[in-house]
């Protein structure tokens, strides 16, 4: 999938993350985290983010999290939404998520 | 017997909500992509009622999805994405007729066997909402296989009945009468409608009570602070389980003696009265009490 703007998903209550990407053209990924809990589950949650990316086959982006301890399903429906939202696309595949 | 006496509201965008909903053991939970969603925000709460229900473990907890309506962008998308995500029960806003029953059931068909689960594995629930639906209940009860309740929801109802609601609810008198005789008539469940007012459990508590003499199978909950004080006025009381067993007995006794006339303490036992002492039980046994039905009563 190819981001084409800004796209945002989430909040800043507790349990949930708001979850900004953006273009990153020809630049690979890039991941920025501010976690509650990084230091406990910080290198899971960009394991989460790049399984998520590596299913929507995105490899050019910006990705910045602000985490509130979501879950990594949490986690995953954010970013998913927040690409979605970015690659300007209103067909889901929710055969290839499941 | 599947307890249904508490369905707990949880808004379909609000990540914390969806994570501990389990844990105040309602009977069921219903993750709702309607009307506590923003316009703005149905995909993203679609996105996360669908990983919670492909993700998370509700122990056992009924799971229940209330989409948005065919006749709105959202309702196909909806369902396309929930076949997927396996809740138990597919619950439709605002049911008018019967054909609105049949349209979502042909998607849900459709979508089933596209992602290759057995067709039928999805239930049904109805709410009725407004006056139209109140008067087709019985049609839409009747509508499909599929369809486990239907409930009232009385927000929307009152309004378009040009009044409101009261602490007694005689406006909804009607309504409730006619969704409950529809589901005995169709032989599924009736959900009573939420009680909005979450600081007032004296209300409540009438309300809870109100419903349960009328017959309802449970109620929708919007606060995990209203599910115990259901539970509590569904349990039968000790009394009345004594008595059911009492009956059970005086009918085996009256079986094994080939007799025609059955009485309890100088009173008639018939049909119906065995019925209701065998519900009574397992509700009981349902609600988690003990029951030791091998036990001597001391009857006549």
């Amino acid at each position: 999938m190819k981001i084409v703007k800004t796209g945002m998903a989430g909040s800043l209550e507790s349990s949930d993350v708001l979850i900004t990407v953006d273009s990153n053209a020809g630049k690979g990924r890039e991941i920025d985290l501010d976690s509650i809990v990084q230091r406990q589950y910080g290198k899971q949650i960009l394991k989460v983010v790049n399984n998520t990316l590596d299913l929507l086959s995105v490899e050019d982006i910006k990705v910045r999290l602000e985490d509130k301890g979501a879950l990594d399903c949490t986690i995953r429906a954010r970013l998913e939404a927040a690409v979605y939202r970015a690659a300007g696309s209103k067909t889901y595949p929710w055969e290839k998520l499941s | 017997m599947k307890l249904r006496r508490t369905m707990l509201y949880v808004p379909g965008n609000n990540a914390g909500m969806m994570k501990d909903a389990h844990i105040y053991r309602s009977d069921s939970v219903m993750f709702d992509l309607e009307d506590s969603v923003s316009l703005a925000e149905k995909d993203t709460a679609r996105f996360l009622v669908y990983n919670a229900l492909s993700t998370l473990n509700y122990e056992g907890i009924e799971t229940v999805v209330r989409i948005n309506g065919l006749d709105t962008p959202f309702g196909r998308e909806d369902i396309r994405a929930m076949v997927r995500a396996k809740p138990d029960v597919i619950r439709l806003p605002k049911t008018e007729t019967a054909q609105d029953v049949i349209d979502v059931e042909k998607l849900l068909e459709k979508e089933e066997k596209a992602a290759g689960l057995e067709v039928g594995t999805i239930r049904m629930m109805a709410a009725i909402e407004g006056p139209l639906g109140v008067l087709n209940a019985y049609e839409i009860a009747t509508a499909s296989k599929r369809l486990i309740g239907i409930a009232l929801g009385a927000e929307d109802f009152v309004t378009s009945m040009k009044t409101n609601r009261s602490p007694g609810g005689i406006e909804l008198l009607f309504a409730r009468s006619q969704i409950l005789t529809a589901a005995r008539a169709a032989g599924i469940y009736a959900i009573d409608t939420v009680y909005s007012d979450v600081n007032n459990e004296e209300g409540f508590l009438e309300e809870v009570k109100l419903i349960k003499q009328l017959g309802f199978d449970g109620k929708s909950v919007i606060s995990p602070r209203q599910i115990q004080p259901v539970h509590n006025v569904f349990c039968p009381e000790e009394k009345d389980v004594e008595q059911a067993i009492r009956v059970i007995h005086a009918i085996k006794e009256a079986e094994a003696k080939n007799s025609g006339v059955i009485s309890l303490n100088g009173k008639m036992i018939d049909k119906p009265i065995v019925d209701r002492a065998r519900r009574v039980l397992e509700m009981a046994k349902a609600s988690g009490m003990s029951i030791d039905e091998s036990e001597e009563w001391d009857h006549e």
